[in-house]
């Protein structure tokens, strides 16, 4: 496919220095805040409100109602990149919230407690229904009866089943699809008044699978060296559309065909990927990620990696919202069915050794160094297990792993000096495997 | 007739077994025998000894049990029960255990059932789903599904066929256990004084290692035998404990809260013994009978989604007014995210309701008991207090 190249526009970022904007992230930065000002004035409008979660996210189905979405999740980590989530978990555990759970969670109880505003300033409205997609995740199924306790409004829950056996079975796509025609969808028209309307579903479904071909060409460039993306920083970037408000919608389309075009470009010129220190110079190492990021310290965090020249060339939290990589597409042919097909497929609702095997295939066609695990004390779908999971890969690829431990978005639980030291050391390790390669580093 | 020392004694034997004899030997016995172990909070049972099997319940090692492989796979922030059933696992106290079962209880068990299948890749683990849609045509029809998946598991391991007929055997024989299971609650909630829950702890604990039939018997002994001793009555306040259904606390946990001035009247250390709140149907096609008493006749918990706002953590009051309570204890285990996160819940229906409550953590190998008998003293005097007033 070719897409017109597209010059960088320079905008004033909050630090002192001018910071060039990519025309993608320009356009998601207006997609994202033009969601927020619909949320603003949902009420006034007249316009319905779902809240709901970035796993197994409905979002083609919710727009077939013109309702507008709300997503927590995506809340408390704009709250906590903006870091004001500190703040708002002492207040939910002020509130009797304990401090072993997760802190997204007490991040949106907190900052409803203290008034309920979006990372924008303006105040988030009500939501008019709850539509708990309870996929990969057990806290999901808490969070919002917490939040049903709160608003006292109507929820729809859908229960997603785990992929136990490590696939998916046809009594888990029967009873997804079930439940979306006897709970979800009459919630839906009863919460907008509004009927459904399959081919609506059809035509936002199509729209999503073009633009999941882009993002997936976008995913898979990382395989050239250097790579024209960073994974993982930059991926969670590149996730934004597609997994949450936009799937479906001709914004998201016109966002990757931008970001396609842009990532071309840095190809065939040899570049790197962007950092907001502007392009990273020499690419040292590749890397697989599992977890989530830190949002508290993401610029940090990410810091730690450029400033050696690391590079993630795939992750699996840019899977938590699906794995298009691995062949699933939206099909308007058999709307409900793929529905149903990719809520059950999300990253999180993997067996875990499923997610191993997923996580060697990347060391293997990403022909990376090794991996490193970024465990996240508040998110046991992610975290339990990943011991195991680092001595597997190791076992399987003879690849160094390593482990750095943080939130998501608790400041309380980033220790920048730990988990900087610890990749210096795994940096070294690297070195070593590559057997003098590269000269060690002095400790 | 035996006495309750005597029974509790046997109980206390199976309890501190971490070899789990008892199955051994059972397994032992008979050829073709089969021993299905299971984590809390729900498996069916029936289904396991219709195939010929013994159901064991494994909830972790306890405080005896000295975790030391077990935690090399584990983050600090991650509860005990997963490293010490994989300290079990690796330890090879488990090694006769032709299949494992992980319920639908956290992401902690979840992720535990595959992290089983690479480390026992001999042992057939399952991870076993339960409908959160309770629609008979929708995650009824769903669960018959995996209940019959499950049938064929336990048929391949058992190498026979597991018939309708032996279904329905076994539907009795629980039914009649969970008859005296809840037998044994009221007797101990009409006269706390005469059931000492750390006693009732172990005989119930006992059901998750015996043989169904063999449980049944011990059941009836400890009743006869509690009903006929006569033991000292003490003003303790009565108090209903939650949140301990999966990692389970030390007795010695049990022992503090007694003898701190409460009687435990209520609690769901081990719901699995009291899943169905009554008979399941012995007739007609006993699967469809399995799954209808989950969807509409099971207890709650919160690993359960409650579809009505309105019936939010009533079956906690409803529990309190049953037995007479006059406060509830909220222990959970540390890291424990069904229980940690339902709490600000059920807190907020008890204020409601004008039950006191008090919250605190434990683990299973818990050893300062201190704060807790001080902290359950100070609530039990606080409710002789607000009561004398």
């Amino acid at each position: 496919m070719t897409a017109p190249a597209v010059k960088p526009a320079v905008t004033k970022a909050s630090g002192p220095a001018p910071v060039a904007k990519d025309s993608s992230m320009l356009k998601q930065k207006e997609m994202i805040s033009g969601n927020y000002a619909k949320l603003a004035s949902a009420k006034e409008n007249g316009v319905k409100v779902a809240s709901t979660f970035v796993p197994g996210n409905l979002n083609e189905l919710i727009m077939c109602f013109d309702m507008v979405n709300n997503l927590p999740e995506i809340n408390a980590i704009q709250n906590g990149m903006r870091k004001k989530t500190g703040a708002m978990i002492m207040e939910a555990e002020k509130r009797g919230h304990s401090e072993d759970v997760c802190t997204y969670v007490k991040a949106d109880i907190g900052s409803i407690l203290k008034g309920n505003l979006g990372p924008d300033g303006e105040q988030l409205p009500n939501p008019d229904l709850l539509l708990l997609s309870y996929t990969g995740c057990f806290t999901f199924m808490k969070w919002f009866e917490l939040l049903r306790d709160h608003y006292k409004c109507d929820t729809a829950m859908l229960h997603v089943p785990y992929q136990g056996d490590g696939h998916i079975t046809k009594n888990q796509i029967q009873y997804v699809v079930k439940q979306l025609k006897e709970e979800v969808i009459p919630k839906l028209e009863r919460t907008s008044g509004m009927k459904f309307d399959i081919d609506r579903l059809r035509e936002n479904l199509t729209r999503s699978a073009r633009a999941e071909e882009d993002f997936v060409w976008v995913l898979e460039t990382a395989k050239n060296k250097p790579s024209p993306i960073d994974a993982y920083f930059g991926g969670v970037y590149y996730i934004g559309p597609i997994f949450t408000a936009f799937r479906g919608t001709a914004d998201a389309e016109e966002y990757y065909k931008l970001l396609r075009a842009e990532i071309a470009e840095r190809l065939a010129n040899g570049q790197g990927p962007v950092t907001p220190n502007g392009d990273m110079t020499k690419e040292k190492y590749r890397l697989v990620v599992e977890g989530p990021p830190n949002w508290t310290s993401f610029r940090d965090f990410w810091k730690m990696f450029y400033d050696e020249g690391a590079v993630v060339v795939a992750s699996t939290y840019t899977k938590v919202g699906g794995l298009y990589d691995q062949g699933f597409r939206h099909d308007p042919q058999n709307p409900l069915e793929s529905l149903a097909e990719y809520c059950l497929g999300c990253y999180t609702n993997r067996n875990l050794p499923a997610r191993i095997d997923l996580i060697e295939k990347y060391l293997n066609e990403y022909q990376a160094d090794g991996l490193l695990i970024n465990s996240i004390k508040s998110c046991n779908s992610f975290s339990a297990g990943q011991l195991l999971m680092l001595r597997e890969i190791e076992r399987r690829t003879g690849k160094p792993a390593a482990f750095v431990e943080s939130d998501l978005v608790d400041p309380r639980y980033f220790s920048a000096a730990n988990i900087k030291n610890r990749l210096e050391s795994y940096f070294q390790m690297i070195d070593q495997r590559r057997g003098g390669a590269e000269p060690a580093r002095a400790a | 007739m035996s006495t309750t020392a005597e029974i509790v004694e046997r109980c206390q034997m199976l309890f501190d077994d971490l070899n789990f004899n008892y199955a051994r030997e059972w397994k032992a016995a008979r050829p073709g025998r089969i021993v299905v172990g299971f984590m809390p909070f729900y498996v069916p049972r029936e289904l396991i000894h219709a195939a010929g099997g013994l159901p064991l319940g494994v909830l972790g090692g306890g405080d005896q049990l000295e975790v030391i492989q077990g935690d090399a796979y584990y983050q600090s922030y991650i509860c005990r029960i997963p490293r010490s059933t994989i300290e079990l696992g690796v330890t090879k106290r488990l090694d006769f255990v032709d299949g494992m079962l992980f319920p639908s209880i956290c992401d902690v068990i979840r992720n535990l059932s595959g992290m089983w299948k690479i480390m026992f890749p001999n042992v057939r683990s399952r991870y076993f789903d339960v409908p959160q849609n309770y629609l008979d045509n929708v995650g009824g029809e769903f669960y018959i599904n995996e209940l019959n998946e499950l049938r064929e598991m336990l048929a391949e391991l058992s190498g026979r066929p597991v018939s309708d007929e032996a279904i329905r055997a076994s539907i009795a024989l629980y039914n009649e256990n969970r008859a005296l299971v809840r037998e044994v609650y009221a007797f101990r909630a009409r006269q706390p004084w005469k059931a000492p829950s750390s006693e009732v702890y172990l005989l119930m604990r006992a059901g998750l290692t015996l043989a169904v039939e063999e449980h049944n018997r011990l059941l009836r002994e400890y009743l006869e035998a509690a009903a006929a001793e006569d033991r000292p009555r003490h003003d303790n306040s009565r108090v209903v404990v939650t949140g301990v259904f999966c990692e389970q606390p030390p007795l010695s946990l049990i022992k503090s809260i007694e003898l701190a001035g409460c009687y435990i009247v209520d609690d769901d250390f081990m719901l699995v013994n009291r899943w169905e709140l009554s008979d399941v149907p012995t007739d007609g096609d006993p699967i469809a009978s399995m799954a209808k008493a989950y969807l509409h006749n099971s207890s709650n918990t919160s690993a359960k989604y409650q579809p009505d706002p309105a019936n939010k953590g009533l079956y906690l009051v409803e529990a309190v007014k049953r037995t007479r309570a006059e406060g509830v204890i909220f222990a959970s285990p540390s890291f424990c995210d069904p229980a940690l996160l339902e709490r600000p819940m059920l807190q907020r229906v008890l204020t409601e309701h004008d039950i006191p409550y008090i919250a605190f953590k434990y683990a299973e190998n818990s050893g300062q008991m201190q704060p807790i008998r001080e902290q359950a003293g100070t609530f039990a005097d606080s409710i002789k207090l607000w009561s004398a007033a």
